[in-house]
């Protein structure tokens, strides 16, 4: 294996990790403020990509359709906090799991009514495609570049907001105490909206960026969604940098062990076979890491209690 | 506690009169129907014993669904080809027999739900839910990765299984076979529920450090509890491959998981007869909403939200008023 395609896969898992983020940090932060686990979202990250697909198809403009996806996705996110989601805040997990899977069914299949089965594209604009060739002779596409290099402005924007500004206080507080927070005069109800719809804009971002590179369809966020679970899983429930950081070990694991892993095997099998027990055990890759981490961590490599 | 037995009579009697009725005016699709009503009651039956005695929220049946269906798609195709599944150590022969593929679906099912329980009982609440589920999706990639039998197109047996004395091609025959399985799950549900261990176990949901103060370790009774409820439902995926003759990943799918919640949850979580109302239910939504729209699952989608965020007990919760269940 050569040291070119070694960088590119890692790259290919670092673009790959960043875009898990986007969606674990709102699955986080939304369960560490409000303790809510929510499977809807995936939802909003398929609405969010729905929404690029549409304002791209209308306008031809990309920075147009990402705008649409936050803007959707937030709005989007913050209709299902009032009307839904407000509610389930005093139940317990099985009441939360199954409201939102309720919510998945009439989302998944509303977008289907609306958009059709057939998948939408959306194009990466022209000025971002192509490739550019990295330090070391890499050649790399332009546009999986400025994914990752825009997932770490976004990751680092949440981790300042959250470190030092007004809202990023209060939403700490709120995970250490709600009831005090609120005695202090902030309105929770409207800081939880907020949480909410900022989670849930993220997601939208993530699912418009990926949109470019796979194709638009309904369901596309469920495998995301689920990865984004393992990520926290590994992470710990509530930490933005437990999120950064399983991220970053789910996608690069990920996508490394497709790589890897067949020509592993290649070296003691023969070549049909190595690649058929290759891919099956890539594809269980990320939850052996997770098992291993829950073994050595059961509450995540940076969860609390 | 009266009225619920009134309900679970009624229903009992439903589940009786509607394939006489389709039998005698020879509506064998009205048979399927029913044997897959009373096959998905029983993968709810078997999730009940974690979630409604246990609390356990697994969100990751659909694995015990899908090994229990893979063990008698396994079998079934190695007997259809007659090409033995191993030759060494010892020599293994496929199967068409269904007492002996339950009993292997039972055991491959009771043996992952054991590896899976172990490593997941480590944790509870959320982590819980995400690790079940997440377990689950592993399965789910696993046999679309795995071309031996059939990858993501999944495998046609072309031939029911046979059972000694029966003819299971014939509708009415394998709807017999499945109301009687059903029929023995509820009962050993209910003698379970009933039993010490079942009491323990109840018991370790509402106060697990009560439990652990008299001498029980809740790890233990868990773990057992989660192994019974997987071998179930493994029983169930076992039938319900049969009952379509096909095998796929979807089987495995937490679109799965969630539709044997659901079942427990639209009947009433840890009321005996919970699942079969809610299988029920699902199935005749779909019978009847399906007919009128492409879009059927909006409909269920908003029901069972209307349920969780309104009618907190389910069908038979809301029918049978305010009765604690399983007290």
């Amino acid at each position: 294996m050569t040291f070119l395609l070694f960088a590119e896969q890692l790259l290919n898992g670092l673009q790959f990790g960043i875009m898990l983020f986007l969606m674990a940090a709102g699955l986080t932060l939304v369960f560490g403020v409000m303790g809510l686990i929510n499977l809807a979202h995936g939802s909003l990250y398929m609405i969010g990509a729905f929404a690029a697909a549409t304002v791209a198809g209308l306008t031809g403009s990309f920075l147009l359709a990402l705008a649409a996806s936050l803007a959707a996705a937030a709005v989007a996110g913050a209709v299902i906090e009032m009307t839904v989601i407000r509610r389930l805040y005093k139940r317990d997990h099985l009441d939360q799991v199954l409201a939102t899977f309720a919510l998945i069914l009439i989302l998944s299949e509303g977008t289907r009514w609306v958009f059709g089965s057939f998948p939408l594209y959306l194009d990466v604009p022209s000025y971002l495609s192509g490739p550019v060739t990295l330090p070391g002779g890499i050649q790399y596409p332009l546009y999986r570049l400025t994914i990752i290099v825009a997932g770490l402005i976004v990751a680092a924007g949440l981790f300042a907001l959250i470190a030092r500004t007004r809202i990023g206080i209060q939403i700490r507080a709120g995970e250490a105490d709600r009831e005090m927070i609120a005695a202090l005069g902030v309105d929770i109800s409207k800081l939880y909206t907020l949480v909410f719809a900022l989670g849930a804009a993220l997601a939208g971002l993530a699912g418009a960026m990926v949109g470019a590179i796979q194709s638009v369809q309904v369901g596309m966020g469920e495998p995301v969604l689920i990865l984004a679970f393992v990520v926290i899983v590994i992470g710990g429930i509530g930490s933005i940098k437990g999120a950064l950081v399983g991220s970053l070990l789910v996608g690069v694991t990920d996508t490394m062990g497709g790589v890897l892993l067949p020509r592993m095997f290649g070296l003691f099998m023969d070549a049909s076979a190595a690649t058929t027990v290759g891919a099956s055990l890539s594809s269980m890759l990320i939850y052996i890491l997770m098992a291993a981490v829950l073994i050595v961590r059961p509450s995540g490599l940076y969860g609390s209690a | 506690m009266a009225r619920e037995t009134y309900i679970n009579a009624a229903l009992t009697l439903a589940l009786v009169l509607v394939p006489l009725w389709a039998w005698s005016t020879g509506q064998a699709y009205i048979l399927t129907l029913c044997t897959k009503v009373a096959i998905l009651a029983l993968a709810g039956v078997g999730l009940n014993i974690a979630l409604g005695l246990g609390g356990l929220v697994s969100f990751g049946h659909a694995a015990f669904f899908g090994i229990g269906g893979y063990a008698m798609g396994i079998l079934a195709s190695h007997a259809q080809i007659m090409d033995p599944i191993a030759e060494w150590p010892f020599l293994i022969e496929g199967t068409k027999s269904m007492p002996v593929i339950w009993l292997v679906a039972m055991l491959a099912s009771a043996f992952a739900a054991l590896l899976i329980g172990a490593l997941s009982l480590r944790t509870s609440g959320v982590y819980f839910i995400m690790i079940t589920l997440a377990f689950g999706q592993m399965l789910y990639y696993f046999t679309i990765g795995w071309p031996a039998y059939g990858g993501e197109d999944g495998l046609s047996i072309y031939v029911r299984n046979s059972f000694p004395g029966l003819n299971t091609l014939v509708p009415a025959q394998f709807l017999i076979l499945a109301y009687v399985i059903l029929g023995l799950a509820l009962l050993f549900s209910a003698r379970l529920a009933r039993a010490p261990f079942g009491l323990a176990l109840t018991a370790a949901r509402q106060n697990a450090d009560r439990v652990e103060t008299v001498g029980i370790t809740p790890f233990k009774l868990r773990l057992v509890a989660f192994v019974i409820s997987g071998a179930i439902t493994g029983l169930a995926g076992a039938l319900f491959a049969d009952l379509n003759r096909f095998i796929s990943p979807t089987m495995f799918s937490w679109h799965t998981s969630g539709e044997i919640m659901i079942f427990v949850i639209l009947g009433g979580v840890g009321r005996l007869y919970g699942p079969v109302a809610g299988a029920a239910l699902f199935i005749l939504l779909e019978h009847l909403l399906g007919g009128i729209s492409d879009y059927w699952l909006i409909y269920v989608g908003a029901l069972l939200l209307g349920v969780v965020l309104f009618a907190r007990g389910g069908l038979i919760g809301t029918l049978a008023g305010r009765e604690v269940a399983h007290g």
